[in-house]
């Protein structure tokens, strides 16, 4: 058996981007915060209401879940996708932090019964869940967590996909906090999501191609401080470094956080 | 998809710590399943639960790692001479080239439900021996694998509830098939915890005694721990004829509730084509298929006609979740050695509990086991959320 230790380039195009975070209302929106043109206001995070989701779900369904939809039906749309038609990868660090506090406040107390509800929320899969219900997508989703590595694991999977199967990839990553008391153990201090579609195809959405290897060294940073914050604070916000790199529309290579000592190096050409 | 090489597996369950006792107790028609006393469940119903979990001494220097589901891990690498396996693969291709891709559901969430019985009283801060990154994250069983073999490679958990360890064949495939990787350590490993036993209890979903998968008066499922893995690896020329290959993977999703599968399985029976189109296979190529076959009422009724819509009633199926319960995250690795087992012994394990075959399923299930040459089975894994994955693995001669 041939084994090569040369880590291999993978390569795609970004055809859609979404962003919601703090202050980060849509990737339209953040391009101006994330080239500096805009000074960044940090805010809590504003995530607008899923209407595709049908009512009885939607009542069911907390933060996590209107996140995944919204930062999924962005990026989707702004390939030029039905998001049906996509296969997807979903990760996160810690799924519905409130839902697993209720269950875990309850079984701790004298009546251990839970709701129904509750229980089925607090698979790791439920906003992936969520997602193919409401979007009718019946492709294959990967649903991961790699802890605070969970935007690299996520991407890499994406981009394996697309190159191994040569199929587009929507790539959700998502984070929500917990309250206390895991709050104080995990702290994540706002929700935030990146979304994007990654392609084997050039489209006439596509903002970027991408070349994407593992590494080591240290990880890009963002000149903001508030932001250098978010990316540092937040799992899915270490890719921030990545969608700056897009907004800024420069050709560049930039590192990404992942594993102890990995990161993933992502070559960064604009196609517009 | 190019076979890849079942290098090495390992399976440790209710019905036996490795291969040799796993594969007797399938002979032997053997049930792990036993009435709930664990921890301080007070539910009526049955599980299967690991011996020897508590007594697992975990190394030093991973001491924050240390819960019940990692203990369970570390016992299953350690059948079988897995981990001697790993450190061959090592020295083969180094600690960066080889993937680590482990299922899990609910990783070491006990641990927080056990801490949340001892909150401090004055801060209501958990206990300072509480290790989230080690224990309740759901990465922690990936990330406790990694370090337990120094490996620097990727490493993920995948948690797509009762696909997930199925669905690590599919992840570390595509990783290996584009070179990122040469080989991959693939496994699931779920323990026994308090919100799956009350959570589906609160869904009337758990059995009242040992679960009847596709009885005609099956009335739900036990719920069981269980940790499995195997080490993936391209496959060489020179197979041995009892070499297991990892033949194709089908993925999917419902698209349709929560937690109900799609009432005529059409999420399932895509996953079951996907499958054999990775493989290169027709329906009629394969001998066994191991069901999901959890023994409620919707997940049977609705998998049987997948079944019976891609087979007709020509493949001899069986569950084998009456012997070794549902293990959720870790069914799908767990039952692929289950496969592994009946490819090289020529053996298809009946179904356990099961009296009365549901008159309504119109497949060829096993009531008792049938010995007779296998070269390729199907194992399939649905979960929560409409998440499906169905796996083929064969024989190399």
């Amino acid at each position: 058996m041939m084994t090569s230790n040369v880590s291999p380039i993978l390569s795609a195009y970004i055809n859609g981007i979404s962003l919601i975070g703090p202050g980060l209302i849509n990737w339209p929106d953040s391009v101006s915060v994330l080239t500096n043109k805009t000074a960044y206001q940090p805010q809590i995070t504003t995530i607008p209401t899923p209407q595709i989701l049908p009512a009885t779900e939607r009542r069911r369904s907390g933060e996590l879940v209107k996140l995944t939809l919204a930062v999924g039906l962005e990026a989707a749309e702004a390939a030029g996708q039905d998001p049906a038609s996509l296969a997807c990868v979903y990760s996160s660090s810690s799924g519905d932090g409130k839902n697993c506090h209720e269950i875990c406040k309850t079984l701790a107390s004298e009546d251990r019964q839970l709701s129904p509800t509750r229980f089925h929320n607090s698979v790791h899969n439920a906003a992936a869940g969520y997602w193919s219900i409401a979007t009718g997508a019946k492709t294959p989703i990967s649903v991961l967590c790699a802890y605070d590595a969970s935007f690299g694991a996520g991407l890499l999977e994406a981009i394996t996909q697309v190159v191994a199967d040569n199929i587009a990839t929507l790539l959700i990553t998502v984070d929500t906090g917990y309250p206390e008391p895991l709050n104080h153990v995990r702290p994540i201090p706002a929700a935030f999501g990146i979304g994007m579609v990654l392609s084997p195809v050039k489209t006439q959405y596509s903002n970027v191609q991408v070349e994407i290897s593992l590494c080591n060294g240290s990880a890009s940073k963002l000149s903001n401080d508030k932001l250098e914050t978010l990316r540092k604070t937040i799992p899915s916000a270490r890719g921030l470094p990545l969608l700056a790199a897009i907004a800024q529309g420069q050709t560049e290579t930039i590192t990404l956080d992942y594993l102890d000592h990995q990161r993933i190096a992502v070559a960064i050409t604009p196609c517009k | 998809m190019n076979p890849l090489l079942l290098s090495h597996f390992t399976a440790t369950s209710c019905i036996g710590l490795g291969l040799n006792q796993t594969t007797t107790s399938l002979q032997q028609n053997y049930s792990g399943l036993a009435k709930c006393n664990f921890e301080t469940v007070d539910l009526d119903t049955y599980i299967g639960e690991v011996a020897g979990v508590d007594s697992v001494l975990m190394p030093k220097h991973l001491k924050n790692f240390d819960c019940r589901n990692n203990r369970l891990a570390q016992l299953a690498l350690e059948q079988d001479h897995f981990s001697d396996a790993v450190r061959i693969a090592i020295d083969k291709y180094g600690t960066d080239r080889i993937g680590v891709f482990v299922g899990t559901s609910t990783s070491g969430i006990l641990q927080t439900e056990l801490a949340y019985r001892k909150l401090d009283p004055n801060t209501g801060f958990l206990p300072d021996d509480f290790h989230y990154s080690g224990t309740h994250n759901t990465f922690s069983v990936a990330d406790f694998t990694r370090q337990y073999f120094d490996l620097t490679g990727p490493a993920v958990a995948v948690s797509s509830a009762c696909s997930s360890s199925a669905k690590v064949f599919c992840s570390a495939q595509r990783m290996m098939k584009v070179g990122l990787i040469d080989a991959a350590i693939v496994g699931g490993v779920d323990s026994l915890c308090l919100t799956t036993l009350y959570g589906f209890h609160s869904l009337e979903l758990t059995a009242s005694n040992a679960c009847r998968p596709y009885d005609a008066d099956r009335d739900g499922i036990s719920i069981s721990e269980a940790g499995a893995f195997a080490l993936l690896e391209h496959a060489p020329d020179n197979l041995n004829s009892n070499d297991i290959l990892f033949l194709g993977g089908g993925e999917s999703s419902d698209a349709y509730h929560m937690s109900s599968p799609h009432p005529e399985g059409l999420g399932a029976s895509l996953a079951m084509q996907a499958a054999l189109d990775s493989a290169g296979l027709k329906a009629e190529d394969i001998d066994y298929i191991n069901l999901h076959g959890t023994a409620t009422q919707s997940n049977d009724a609705a998998e049987g006609l997948a079944v019976e819509r891609i087979f007709g009633r020509k493949v001899p199926c069986s569950s084998t979740k009456g012997a070794t319960g549902h293990a959720l995250g870790a069914a799908g690795a767990l039952e692929a050695a289950i496969c592994a087992i009946t490819l090289q012994n020529n053996f298809m394990p009946a179904s356990l509990n099961t009296q009365q075959l549901d008159p309504n399923i119109h497949i060829d299930y096993l009531l008792k086991s049938r010995e007779n040459k296998v070269s390729h089975v199907m194992s399939n894994s649905f979960g929560f959320g409409g998440t499906n994955c169905s796996l083929i693995f064969g024989k190399a001669s």
